[in-house]
């Protein structure tokens, strides 16, 4: 068979399901392209860091078609839609490509201009987000400047790309202010949409007390209407106000442009709705999504992504053979908080288990759900594995798709 | 899972006073949780909202979020918070009858 595969976007997601793809498949099998509007794969975990000067943002950065193994053709173009009844992707430059199979990888976009306020006046200086790679080298030169006031970290509404970051960097902030013997002037707040500091029961009390900790005030059911540049305060739906001298926002998420755009693909927020264990489309048999551009019930992280990948390649090799699909993703998801002081904490969980403590993954693995030295440096160490086996799409030495339960303490939250 | 009466009606209701099964519910007993969770009168505006979110429920198993709401319903965010002052995504699938909306992760 000579089949098509057309990979649309190449961040996480995209590059290591082409990647997983090509090892499994041979070149007379199936033809791979991968299509992305620019050419900088930017390792997003790294965001976080780089406000507080613990991450250079050129070190971020590698360009797109390096990660992609030979024999998977790349190009570089804007998608204008994708037409789902012809099976054709059509480009801003006026050509198109067919597919027999289209996997939807471009993530998710930001989408500050949504909320009221927000790119108004202040954005940049005093209203700031550390969710792209220019808002976080502005938001490290004004911490720099910082010496003493308000700092506010607001959620503006789910979903988000890795819902844990902006508890890291509540923490790292409260780790940056000591550091620089100035915390004592720095009044920190956590503004979320949320009724607590996490979605999943026993691991918002976890990081809801990590909070306390630290002294960070947690504002909760706080629906982000407007934000007062000028006058320097968050105002949410409801007319609450919250008062900053400096606001870290993370803003509305949607979908790529593009989904809009293809009548039937995606849903009203733009990302494209899939069977939560196969990744196929309901609608369209021939077309998958994987990572932050799917409209799964999961986290938008790298770690779905690697997750997912291995179910997907698998059936997008039985959907080209004609077979019915058996491989099936259960919500494995896996992050590692960062607390700040060298510490971090795990956490790991799927559709059906919320994140529990204990070890992973198996009893004498990694503690869950509680801060260690362990977790941080396992952290660290997770930035050579993205590029290095994440990427390429091999497996993790002793972790697989499915989340292990091995290890895992029930308790009552 | 407790029971509610609405209507003289007796329903299955869940911890929060979600109901459990959409079935149970009709419209004349909207008025009166709408009234227990401190909404007076149910305008024309309240029930475009209502509706819609049983038809949400309906085609997908689960309410939808503020956000959705907001860009679907032909109600603006902003109205709806002053419809529905605490939470109109919850507040609406309440007084609407269906289950609590899954929201994000």
């Amino acid at each position: 068979m000579d089949k098509s595969i057309v990979i649309l976007g190449s961040g996480t997601a995209g590059t290591l399901t082409a990647n997983r793809l090509r090892r499994t498949y041979d070149q007379r099998e199936c033809r791979i392209t991968v299509v992305d509007q620019n050419d900088d794969h930017v390792y997003q975990p790294g965001l976080l860091f780089v406000p507080f000067g613990l991450a250079q943002p050129h070190a971020l950065v590698r360009p797109r078609p390096r990660q992609l193994r030979d024999g998977i053709a790349y190009r570089s173009a804007e998608i204008e839609r994708v037409d789902l009844d012809a099976e054709m992707v059509h480009f801003a430059d006026g050509t198109s490509l067919g597919y027999d199979v289209l996997v939807v990888a471009t993530g998710a976009s930001l989408l500050p201009e949504e909320t009221e306020g927000l790119t108004g006046p202040g954005w940049g200086e005093k209203v700031h987000t550390f969710y792209d790679l220019p808002g976080a080298v502005a938001l490290h030169q004004a911490l720099e400047r910082f010496e003493g006031g308000r700092v506010v970290v607001d959620v503006a509404d789910l979903p988000i790309k890795c819902p844990v970051a902006p508890l890291e960097f509540a923490f790292l902030a409260d780790w940056y202010f000591q550091r620089r013997g100035i915390r004592d002037r720095v009044k920190l707040t956590y503004v979320t949409p949320l009724d607590g500091a996490f979605t999943k029961p026993v691991a918002a009390k976890a990081l809801g007390g990590l909070l306390a900790e630290k002294g960070v005030e947690l504002v909760t059911e706080f629906a982000l209407g407007e934000v007062d540049g000028t006058g320097g305060r968050l105002v949410s739906y409801d007319e609450r106000e919250v008062p900053f001298d400096l606001a870290v926002v993370v803003p509305l998420h949607g979908g790529a442009e593009y989904v809009e755009r293809s009548p039937g693909l995606g849903d009203e927020l733009g990302f494209v709705p899939v069977d939560r264990h196969t990744l196929q489309h309901p609608d369209h048999p021939h077309v998958f999504a994987i990572g932050d551009a799917a409209g799964l019930p999961a986290s938008k992280a790298g770690s779905v992504a690697h997750f997912e990948g291995e179910v997907l390649a698998h059936n997008i090799g039985r959907f080209l053979a004609g077979k019915p699909l058996d491989a099936s993703y259960d919500g494995h998801t896996n992050c590692f908080v960062e607390t700040g002081f060298h510490k971090a904490l795990l956490i790991d969980f799927n559709y059906d288990t919320e994140p529990l403590p204990g070890h992973f993954p198996g009893a004498l693995g990694l503690p869950l759900l509680k801060e260690s030295r362990a977790d941080h440096l396992g952290k660290l160490a997770f930035e050579w594995l993205y590029w290095h086996s994440l990427l390429p799409g091999r497996e993790l030495p002793g972790i697989g798709s499915a989340m292990p339960e091995h290890g895992k303490t029930h308790t009552p939250a | 899972m407790t029971t509610a009466t609405y209507d003289d009606t007796s329903v299955t209701v869940d911890d929060e006073g979600f109901f459990t099964d959409p079935g149970q519910w009709t419209e004349p007993m909207a008025g009166q949780i709408a009234r227990e969770l401190g909404i007076e009168t149910l305008t024309d505006r309240h029930w475009q909202v209502l509706k819609f979110m049983r038809a949400e429920y309906a085609a997908k198993g689960t309410g939808p979020t503020v956000r959705v709401l907001g860009k679907t319903s032909g109600v603006s965010v902003k109205e709806l918070y002053q419809l529905f002052p605490k939470g109109p995504a919850k507040t609406a699938a309440k007084i609407a009858g269906i289950p609590k909306p899954r929201g994000c992760i």
